[in-house]
């Protein structure tokens, strides 16, 4: 369904969700950097942005949080309670970006692949994504090359593209998205359909994940690994921005009697990540660990999962202490 | 960067060292580091106000120690680096030599790691203005407004460890934080979680850290993370008089005693 919501109705818009009790996430900025936050006043978040530094998927999958609490009783029986979706409350995010979107996607496929995972899947049901296209691109993003563009729809339950006078045409793209219209049906003007491309910003394609996604088939053993990843010094700092990566740590914390059990991030970059308790580590060196990164977001996933682990955000190139472009590497991957 | 290209083609030619460690161009004028095999490929060096980075980082990876013997162009933070990574016992002598580019941006070949100790005797690399003028701003604050600048700081920090990876004097295999059986410090990013790992990190490099600041630049959320450590090993020159990456030979200034110590419960 389309629509129009007027720049003026934003701030109203924003309002009314807050009076319908939803808990809304925007990027605001941190004094340092623009980052998706909680938001109570509509005139903290920023409008005039490219990307956040860090994307949207903590609102998902947050860094930390806890699976569920045991206690023992004196009687030495353990009582446990689990995770409880009724702790998670009704989210908004507004004016992520469209590979934003697709990265919980990403997340969403790994997450409920086989067996779902409850917290994960409690937020996503909860949380509305009005998606926010891109009228600006910087030098590291690529979303053309994966497949997508600055105004792809998948993921969102509204996109809003800027158009003139600051106003937005409103695609209104699922069930969640419609409930939103309907709660707030005066705000949003019919609009009849336009070609919204010309309001994009304009993303050069530099290859084709598709083809990428071939070639690994054959290039496991390729030199390319190596000279790619001396540079690399194997932290998380390109984990931890990605909207699509998805590792994870599972630990107890407790004092004897009751504790909890958690979940944090984790990289497969890290060296210690495939450590075994004899010591025997298969993924020794960091090359083996650049490769794997490679490889899970280009070739396993879209096997197992049918989506790709990378959605062209380029935000591992913008926090890579040591300057390793991803896209650079994708591009010789392709030239292989 | 002719004289340094060539010279690093002579060494590879000549089988002096086996690999440059160095700074070339990415695909898009960006620097990275480059690890130069072929004499042919000493023409990808570059070395401008562009390269900042501390390669002494890699003197201790794995893949980079495996090429054999490395020649590493090094500005002062770096020299400071390989002396200190030898009185560590992580780099030999005759191990690893020294492409210096001296604080004028001159190159300074530098055969033994004596010559490198009194080159130093010059003075090491001036701690920058910007971070000068927030130490001294933290220095002003009350304990509360400290504890509350950091807090508010600490919260962002996301324990991706780009800090420690970019730290040439974190090369430890296996970090603290990465024990489990006992676990030292809690490993998610949570308030504590967060304070006992900057502070365990910051006295581990107390009398350690050569002051370049990598980790700071390296963090994704702008934490100063390296005052934490500028600050550790002030104490430990004020206390010690000990400086970090001035000689080759230093016993570790906090994991070593001296009779003469102001401290008398060891004896
Ligand atoms: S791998 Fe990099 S470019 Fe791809 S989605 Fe993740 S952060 Fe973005
Ligand atoms: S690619 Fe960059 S950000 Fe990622 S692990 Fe390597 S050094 Fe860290
Ligand atoms: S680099 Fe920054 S965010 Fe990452 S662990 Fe260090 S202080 Fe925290
Ligand atoms: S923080 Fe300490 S234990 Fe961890 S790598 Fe650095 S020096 Fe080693």
């Amino acid at each position: 369904m389309i629509k129009l919501l007027k720049k003026s109705s934003f701030e109203i818009f924003f309002k009314n969700l807050q009076t319908q009790g939803k808990t809304i996430y925007a990027p605001k900025n941190n004094g340092k950097k623009i980052e998706f936050s909680k938001i109570d006043n509509f005139a903290d978040i920023v409008f005039d942005y490219i990307k956040s530094n860090q994307s949207t998927k903590e609102i998902v999958f947050p860094r930390y949080h806890k699976v569920f609490r045991y206690t023992k009783q004196a009687d030495d029986t353990v009582v446990l309670q689990d995770f409880s979706a009724d702790s998670v409350p009704e989210t908004v995010v507004i004016g992520q970006r469209p590979c934003d979107a697709v990265g919980i996607l990403a997340l969403k496929a790994i997450f409920e692949t086989d067996i779902a995972d409850k917290p994960f899947t409690a937020r996503f049901n909860k949380t509305s994504f009005i998606t926010i296209s891109c009228t600006k691109s910087d030098e590291n993003c690529f979303c053309t090359s994966s497949g997508l563009n600055p105004g792809s729809t998948e993921g969102s339950d509204i996109l809003l593209t800027p158009i003139e006078n600051g106003d937005y045409y409103a695609e209104i793209l699922t069930e969640k998205g419609t409930k939103i219209l309907e709660a707030n049906a005066s705000l949003f003007e019919d609009s009849p359909e336009i070609d919204k491309n010309k309001y994009l910003a304009k993303v050069e394609v530099r290859f084709d994940n598709k083809i990428i996604h071939e070639k690994l088939n054959t290039i496991f053993d390729h030199e390319t690994w190596v000279e790619q990843s001396l540079q690399c010094i194997g932290c998380g700092a390109c984990a931890y921005v990605c909207p699509a990566c998805a590792c994870f740590d599972i630990l107890d914390e407790d004092n004897g009697r009751s504790g909890f059990r958690y979940k944090c991030w984790d990289s497969c970059g890290f060296g210690n990540f495939t450590i075994h308790t004899s010591g025997h580590n298969p993924r020794e060196v960091q090359s083996q660990r650049w490769r794997q990164r490679i490889y899970h977001k280009f070739s396993y996933m879209p096997k197992r999962e049918h989506v790709f682990g990378c959605v062209g955000c380029g935000r591992c190139t913008d926090v890579c202490p040591v300057n390793m472009n991803i896209m650079e590497h994708l591009q010789t991957i392709n030239a292989l | 960067m002719e004289e340094l290209r060539n010279r690093a083609k002579q060494l590879l030619e000549a089988k002096t060292v086996d690999v440059v460690i160095g700074y070339g161009e990415t695909l898009n004028n960006k620097i990275k580091a480059v690890f130069i095999r072929k004499p042919e490929d000493a023409v990808k060096l570059v070395y401008d106000e562009r390269c900042t980075q501390n390669l002494g980082v890699y003197l201790t990876k794995h893949e980079v120690k495996h090429f054999g013997k490395p020649a590493i162009v090094a500005s002062v933070s770096t020299m400071r680096t390989v002396l200190q990574l030898c009185s560590e016992k992580q780099v030999k002598d005759d191990g690893v030599l020294v492409l210096g580019v001296t604080l004028e941006g001159k190159f300074l070949e530098f055969p033994t790691f004596k010559t490198v100790e009194t080159f130093m005797e010059k003075g090491v690399q001036p701690i920058p203005a910007k971070d000068l003028e927030l130490m001294a701003k933290i220095e002003t604050m009350s304990l509360d407004e400290r504890w509350a600048f950091w807090q508010e700081e600490l919260q962002k920090c996301t324990k991706c460890y780009a800090c420690r990876a970019s730290c040439p004097m974190c090369y430890c295999n296996r970090c603290m934080v990465d024990y489990n059986q006992p676990q030292w410090i809690s490993v998610p990013s949570t308030e504590i979680g967060n304070l006992e790992w900057h502070l365990m990190r910051a006295m581990h490099l107390a009398g350690r850290c050569v002051n370049c600041g990598e980790c700071g630049r390296a963090c994704p959320q702008e934490i100063p993370i390296h005052l934490l450590t500028f600050k550790a090993s002030e104490e430990a020159q004020n206390q010690f008089g000990a400086v970090a990456g001035l000689s080759s030979t230093m016993p570790s200034t906090l994991s070593s005693w001296k009779p003469n110590d102001k401290e008398n419960f060891i004896q």
